[in-house]
């Protein structure tokens, strides 16, 4: 998946998907980018998000960064914001953490509460 | 930090959270030279002197000034350890340039890494992020521009993980081609 040709393929299958399902407001990931969160390998757990979110092509989630938000001691640090639903706060997530995130969390609506650090 | 590319990363956050909307970053090395040259361009609010200084100095840099921290003086560490030094340009209104150089093949130099992922991780916000990013590697030459990207895509966010995930893949792909597809990361 690295050619111009792929690009525009992924571009008619992304269409097609929001087309189809008007899904209204996103899902949000955010990742901690901070030097605390970058240190504590905050970009590889934005890569396995983006592995399991595009794998299981899901279109109604968008995955974005910020800044340090002063919990250093916690990163890396995953929200999931779900509308409708208080933010959820993950603390020490991995990749490994992080897929389950996404397969637990923002495809079955269920909050994974032992990684959670703002109860 | 175990990857230039994750120094990239903390620098172009520096630029994002002083407000910049456009990055370039071009990166070329000369191996008859023995020169690894780094450059990153913000058009973020800049820096008055004193914060350029303070900006480098880890003991210096205190919470208030969030926009800077400890990153900085870490990879002008690093730079300093590889028989280089990494230098700050910036003017208030006028955006901030930092500048790196150092010995390609000093064995203190840390691989370049993943900067697929560091490129994507830049790009995933809210807000629109303008893009450059130019490396070169004796003459040969990989560009990516977000500009081209939004063009081909349209309405599409970048904040997609198809999207995401395909820029990682193009320019760690493109920058494989740099190294004659020689194992690099």
């Amino acid at each position: 998946m690295k050619s111009v040709e792929d690009l525009l393929k992924l571009k008619e299958e992304v269409q097609q998907s929001l087309a189809l399902r008007d899904e209204g407001e996103k899902i949000r990931v955010v990742v901690g980018m901070g030097t605390c969160g970058i240190a504590a390998g905050a970009r590889e757990v934005m890569s396995a998000v983006l592995d399991e979110v595009a794998k299981r092509r899901l279109t109604n989630v968008a995955v974005t960064q910020t800044g340090c938000i002063g919990l250093c001691a916690q990163e890396p640090l995953v929200d999931v914001l779900i509308p409708g639903k208080p933010r959820v706060t993950y603390g020490k997530v991995n990749a490994q953490k992080a897929r389950q995130i996404v397969a637990q969390h923002v495809v079955n609506g269920i909050v994974i509460r032992e990684w959670v650090v703002n109860k | 930090m175990e990857e230039l590319a994750l120094h990239l990363l903390d620098l172009m956050e520096n630029s994002l959270a002083a407000g910049a909307c456009r990055l370039e970053l071009k990166i070329r090395e000369d191996i008859a030279a023995n020169l690894m040259a780094i450059e990153l361009v913000d058009d973020g609010r800049g820096m008055e002197e004193g914060e350029i200084k303070a900006a480098l100095d880890p003991f210096f840099t205190t919470r208030t000034s969030r926009r800077v921290g400890l990153g900085l003086s870490l990879f002008r560490a690093t730079a300093r350890q590889c028989g280089g030094d990494l230098t700050l340009s910036s003017r208030p209104g006028a955006g901030t340039r930092v500048a790196v150089i150092m010995e390609l093949n000093h064995v203190d130099r840390p691989p370049l890494g993943d900067m697929g992922a560091t490129i994507a991780a830049a790009l995933a916000r809210e807000l629109p992020l303008e893009l450059y990013y130019r490396h070169e590697r004796d003459g040969k030459v990989f560009e990516f521009s977000s500009t081209r990207l939004k063009e081909i895509l349209g309405d599409i966010p970048f904040n997609l993980a198809p999207v995401l995930t395909w820029v990682r893949d193009f320019v760690n792909g493109g920058l494989q081609k740099l190294y004659g597809g020689e194992d690099r990361l």
